[in-house]
This record gives structure tokens, C-alpha cells and sequence, in this order.
């Protein structure tokens, strides 16, 4: 099988192979030019960039611009850097990210495995949680929270994105857990596992594909969210992307371009390290329901 | 009191009756295998017993308790499912040892009965290995191997074998009968392969649009079935049902039909039965087995009572084993088997020995065995 796939490839020509490489890293060059210019000016002196040219490298390499994102900058009252926002970000994102996941599996183990009546309705309805645009909740979630006496903490913030991502992955794992056999549901039951017990034990084992799917999604979702953290979240709750924008956007003082670019990339790094890390499992997880193994 | 009573169960789903009225009694060691086209009811059955499906009405017991309800994990049941079930994230030693944990056995306990069974299985070296790594008669092994470890009062086998190649479902099915023959256990296996059903079988029910049609030893079956269905569905090639006449004189009873030759031919019966005489006159349904019309020289010396006719051969399969042989007989296609050597060819006119022992006539109105 591994000869044929291969061979599935088009047969070309050097010239044209090489001339669609060629192609292909340029592409590659563009798409990487804005984030390369990111890194090149958050390690030049302020000086350079207001003095000189934004494309050029830096004369003199400095990590001052990294250090003061991280620790010092003015963010909010305090110039704290983003620092406590950056650990705001991930107190919201582990436990939101777990608990709409093996809430999702658990949906998808029901709406397949243990079937009701009305539960395609049920299913069909809890799908319009994900084409719901995000401000439409706005203001019924706020009462919720305010109800709930949670408002503008961080358990607020999990909530949120818990229910508003409960659609999603409970999507895939309702798709996941379609072809999944029931006879081993059957098998067991004769067993003797009980519900929970077949979940934890034989569902969830065997679905780390989509497991990284949902993982990947809620957590780059949540991760990057701006209007729920800008909402819902007090001072000391405010998640890295609402920080980021308060120290580029504040109106005070020298506008350091340097310490902008480097709190963006610090911002963008978990997400990015994410998709490198479980990337690759993102695409075979998303392909594992549609094509017959 | 049976061992698995089946008493008036019925199945349906909403106003569609999938099973009506089943009755069967299994004593302890039988082997009972429900047969059947696909829809006919069996899986659904088997999943009854199994507790996997509700009873609408009726109950099943097993050694005298009831039951309905009763969830199957508490049934003291084992189930080897036609996909195996095989938990794929799991070895093959936790895979057999499932169960039994889940039952709350100590580990101890649980190592030494599946050593035993995976010896009794001979499939020891794979008990590290995963599933997917298994090949198909390997994994088919290891879901026995599941089932046996629960030491269970009645195991219960939905088509393992239909996810083999030929060759090792032939190999499989020995095993099954040999671990039958060793454990003497109580075992309800579902198939539709009527030829499982003859071999592993003490008993067969065979089933068809929910009902039961007949439940008997493989031989009953067989040699007597109760009608038209039983009779065409048991057996390969099926047996031949071909339209004929009532007649009788003082030499006894006839079954007149034509041949290919468009010759009118008078077949006595052996041993016609009180009920064949009513139909005196009358078309039947004659159903005689391939291996019932034979060349002369291969005919049975033991049968009491042999036809001799000759007819015209439309066309010869030669199986190796046996040459079967067309002809027409009572205006229909007739199979006949032959031994392998007997020389025949197609549009020869050659004599046909028909073992009038064997011959069953059916009522065509009610398709039922003349008896």
C-alpha cells in the first residue's frame, strides 16, 4: 500500500517539479513575512524602529523588549507586564478546555450509544450553539453569571466558554462515536460495565484522535477569545488577549512597537506550540470519521 | 424443568411483530442453533436471552428464574458477537479478563482463569498483543476466549464465523464442536449458514418471518421437514420440489408426474401414511433430495423401495466429489447426484434410480408435510 500512495502523486517533469517548489516556498516566504517581522523588531532598541526601517535586522540584538512585555510594561494600573494575564489565560483555558471536552465525549456517547427519543432533535438544537454569533449571548450570559455570583471571575470565564463550546465538541464526538461499534457497548454490558464505567474505559480510550481534535479547537478558540475575557472578566480575571490589547491601545507615554510585537508573539505562542505539537493528530482526527479505515 | 425455557415470547417494535410466539426448551449441554434468513428474527432472539433486547411478552428463564429484566451482566451469560467486540484499546489478556474484573474478581484469580483458557485456546503468545494486531482467526479465538473465562450457564454465539474465510470457518467450526464436546456447556448459536446449523447442532430451530418453523435434531430436520420452507432452506443443493398427482390401486400409491421425455411415470411410495391417501386424485408437492436420485449402479441397496426411470439430461455439474445431473421432472428443473465417475452427458437419455424412501409429499395449498 505504502508503493501506491506514493504513486497517487502526479508524475511531473524536473522543471516543473522544481518550479512548483520554488512556487510553494514563496507562498511559504509570504505567509511567514508578517510574523517574521514580529520577531526581527521585538528584538531591536525602540530606537531603531522609529529611526529606521521596519524591515531592516536588527544593528543590535536585545531581549530588553521580551523582558519588559513579560514583566514591566504598563498593562493595566500597574505595570505588572503580562505576566499575571498570561496565567489568568491558562487558570480559564485547562479547565475550560477539559471539561468541555469530556462534557462533548460524554454528549456524543449519549446522542449515539444511549438513545431516546428526541435525541436528534436534542442534537439538532444543541447545534445551533455553534452558528450562534458570540454577542447575541452577551447580555443573557451576564445575568447568568451575575445570578450565579461568578461574574468577572475566572470560573465565569470557564463557564462561558464551556457551554459555548459544548456544541462543538460534542458535534465531533457525536460524529466520532457514530461508526464506533455497538457491539462493544454490548459486549460490556455482558461484561458487566456499567455506564460510566464503559465510557471511561472502552469509549474514551479510543478516541485520542478526535480527543485532540476538541482540544485543539477549544483551546485555540478560547485561548485567542477577546469579547468574552473583554466582558465578563474584572481586572484580576483579564486573559492574555484583553491585556494585549490594553498595552498597545494605551494612550499614554512612548508607543514602544518593540515590547508590542513581543507581547503579540508571547500571545500567540501557547496556540502555536499547540498546533505544532498535536497538529498533525488535528488533521488524521478530523479525517477518522469521513474515511472508512 | 428445562435449563433456557423460552415460554410464548414475542418481540415487536411498535405495531411491527418481529418475533410471535416462541416457544423452545434447551436442557442443560444442548447445542441449539437458531437458523434462518437474515430478518427472520434470530439475532433478535438471541439478544432477548442475552438481555440485550426487551421482551414484550412472554418470558425466558434460565434454570428456572425469570428473566425479564434482569440485566445481562447479571445473567451468567457469555456472548461471542459476530465482529468479536474486541476491545481495541485493550490486550488480548485484559481483553478476557474484563469481564471478570468488572465482577469484582481478585487479580490473582483472574490471571490463573485466563492462563487456563488461553492455553485451552492456544493463544498465550498473543496475550500482550492488541487487537488490531491479531489476524481474523486470531481474534476469533480470543472473543471464545472472553466468553469461556466467565465459566458462563449459557454462551450464546451470533454468526462467528461469518467474518472468516471458508477454509477457517470450516477449521473454526471443528473447534467449536470439539470445545462443545469437551465442556458440555449450554450453547444457543445463531447462523444462517444451514450447513453450520446440520453440523454443530443437537438441535435446530429454524426460523423464518418470526415464527418458529420447525424445531427438531439436525436428522428431523433433515430427513422430515414440516414443510415447504424447512425443506427448501435445509440442505445444498436444496432439495427438489416438484408438482405430481395422487393416484391409487390395489399395488399401492402413486406419485404420477411427466418427464423430460414427455412421458407420464407412476412413482410408488414406500411408506405412504394414512393422510396421503386423502389425497387421492389430488396434486401434491413431491420434495425428493439430490442424493435421493442417483444413477443406478450408486443407488442405496439399503432403500426399500427404488424407481427406476429414464429421463433426458439437460445439463451435468461435475463437484469432484459427485457429478450433479439436471433433468426435468413434473415440468420443473431436478436435480440429481451422481457419482462422480458415471457416465453422463448432456442431451443423452440415460436411467435415473430415485430412493422412493426419501420421498416427502407436501400439500401445495397449506405447504405442509403430508403426514
Amino acid at each position: 500500500m505504502s508503493v501506491a500512495s506514493t504513486e497517487t502523486a502526479i508524475n511531473t517533469g524536473r522543471i516543473t517539479r522544481t518550479f512548483i517548489y520554488l512556487l510553494l516556498i514563496l507562498f511559504a516566504l509570504f505567509y511567514l513575512l508578517p510574523f517574521g517581522i514580529m520577531v526581527i523588531n521585538s528584538v531591536k532598541p525602540l530606537s531603531e524602529i522609529t529611526g529606521g526601517n521596519m524591515m531592516s535586522l536588527p544593528q543590535v540584538f536585545t531581549l530588553e523588549p521580551w523582558l519588559k512585555a513579560w514583566n514591566s510594561a504598563q498593562v493595566g494600573v500597574e505595570a505588572t507586564g503580562l505576566k499575571p494575564y498570561f496565567w489568568n489565560s491558562l487558570k480559564m483555558v485547562f479547565p475550560a478546555v477539559a471539561i468541555s471536552t469530556v462534557l462533548g465525549a460524554l454528549n456524543g456517547y449519549v446522542l449515539t450509544k444511549w438513545r431516546f427519543k428526541g435525541d436528534t432533535i436534542l442534537f439538532g438544537l444543541m447545534l445551533f450553539a455553534c452558528f450562534i454569533p458570540f454577542q447575541i449571548v452577551l447580555i443573557p450570559m451576564a445575568r447568568v453569571l451575575g445570578f450565579l455570583g461568578i461574574a468577572g471571575s475566572t470560573p465565569g470565564l470557564v463557564l462561558v466558554h464551556v457551554v459555548y463550546g459544548l456544541g462543538f465538541t460534542t458535534l465531533y464526538f457525536r460524529n466520532y462515536y457514530q461508526v464506533f461499534p455497538t457491539e462493544l457497548i454490548r459486549a460490556a454490558q455482558i461484561d458487566g460495565a456499567g455506564f460510566f464505567r464503559i465510557f471511561w474505559r472502552i469509549m474514551l480510550p479510543s478516541s485520542g484522535p478526535i480527543i485532540v481534535v476538541s482540544v485543539i479547537w477549544q483551546f485555540t478558540n478560547i485561548w485567542n477569545d477577546f469579547l468574552f475575557g473583554a466582558s465578563f472578566a474584572d481586572l484580576d480575571s483579564q486573559p492574555m488577549t484583553v491585556a494585549l490589547n490594553n498595552l498597545v491601545s494605551s494612550s499614554t507615554g512612548v508607543k514602544e512597537y518593540n515590547v508590542h510585537f513581543a507581547g503579540a508573539i508571547i500571545a500567540a505562542l501557547p496556540t502555536l506550540l499547540v498546533y505544532i505539537v498535536a497538529g498533525r493528530y488535528f488533521v488524521r482526527g478530523l479525517m477518522a470519521g469521513s474515511v472508512k479505515g | 424443568m428445562s435449563f433456557l425455557k423460552i415460554n410464548n415470547a414475542t418481540k415487536s417494535y411498535g405495531s411491527t411483530k418481529v418475533l410471535r410466539n416462541i416457544d423452545i426448551d434447551v436442557e442443560e449441554g444442548e447445542f441449539l442453533v437458531l437458523v434462518g434468513p437474515s430478518g427472520c428474527g434470530k439475532s433478535t432472539l438471541l439478544n432477548m436471552i442475552a438481555g440485550l433486547e426487551n421482551i414484550t411478552s412472554g418470558t425466558i428463564s434460565i434454570k428456572g428464574q425469570t428473566m425479564n429484566g434482569v440485566h445481562p451482566s447479571k445473567r451468567n451469560i457469555a456472548m461471542v458477537f459476530q465482529s468479536y467486540a474486541l476491545y481495541p484499546n485493550m490486550t488480548v489478556g485484559q481483553n478476557i479478563t474484563f469481564g471478570l474484573e468488572m465482577h469484582g474478581t481478585a487479580k490473582p484469580e483472574r490471571e490463573k482463569a485466563m492462563n487456563e483458557v488461553a492455553e485451552m485456546l492456544q493463544i498465550k503468545p498473543l496475550l500482550n498483543r492488541k487487537p488490531g494486531q491479531l489476524s481474523g482467526g486470531q481474534r476469533q479465538r480470543v472473543a471464545m476466549g472472553r466468553a469461556l473465562v466467565r465459566d458462563p450457564d449459557v454462551f450464546l454465539f451470533d454468526e462467528p464465523l461469518s467474518n472468516l474465510d471458508a477454509k477457517l470457518r470450516v477449521d473454526m467450526r471443528t473447534e467449536i464442536k470439539k470445545l462443545h464436546q469437551k465442556l458440555g456447556t449450554t450453547i444457543v448459536y445463531v447462523t444462517h449458514d444451514q450447513i453450520e446449523a446440520m453440523t454443530l447442532s443437537t438441535r435446530i430451530a429454524v426460523m423464518n418471518g418470526g415464527y418458529v418453523q420447525q424445531l427438531g435434531t439436525p436428522k428431523e430436520i433433515y430427513d422430515a421437514p414440516a414443510n415447504l420452507f424447512v425443506a427448501s432452506f435445509m440442505g445444498s443443493p436444496s432439495m427438489n420440489l416438484v408438482p405430481a398427482k395422487v393416484v391409487s390401486n390395489g399395488d399401492g400409491i402413486f406419485a404420477q408426474l411427466s418427464t423430460g421425455l414427455s412421458e407420464q411415470v407412476n412413482l410408488r411410495f414406500s411408506n405412504p401414511t394414512e393422510a396421503l391417501k386423502g389425497f387421492d386424485q389430488k396434486e401434491i408437492t413431491l420434495g425428493i433430495r439430490p442424493e435421493a436420485i442417483t444413477d443406478p449402479e450408486g443407488a442405496d441397496r439399503k432403500a426399500r423401495h427404488i424407481e427406476q426411470i429414464t429421463n433426458r439430461v439437460i445439463v451435468t455439474e461435475p463437484a469432484g466429489s459427485d457429478t450433479y445431473v439436471m433433468s426435468s421432472l413434473g415440468g420443473k428443473d431436478c436435480n440429481a447426484r451422481m457419482r462422480a465417475d458415471a457416465q453422463v452427458a448432456a442431451g443423452q437419455n440415460v436411467p435415473f434410480a430415485i430412493n422412493m424412501d426419501k420421498a416427502i409429499p407436501f400439500d401445495p395449498s397449506s405447504e405442509m408435510r403430508i403426514a
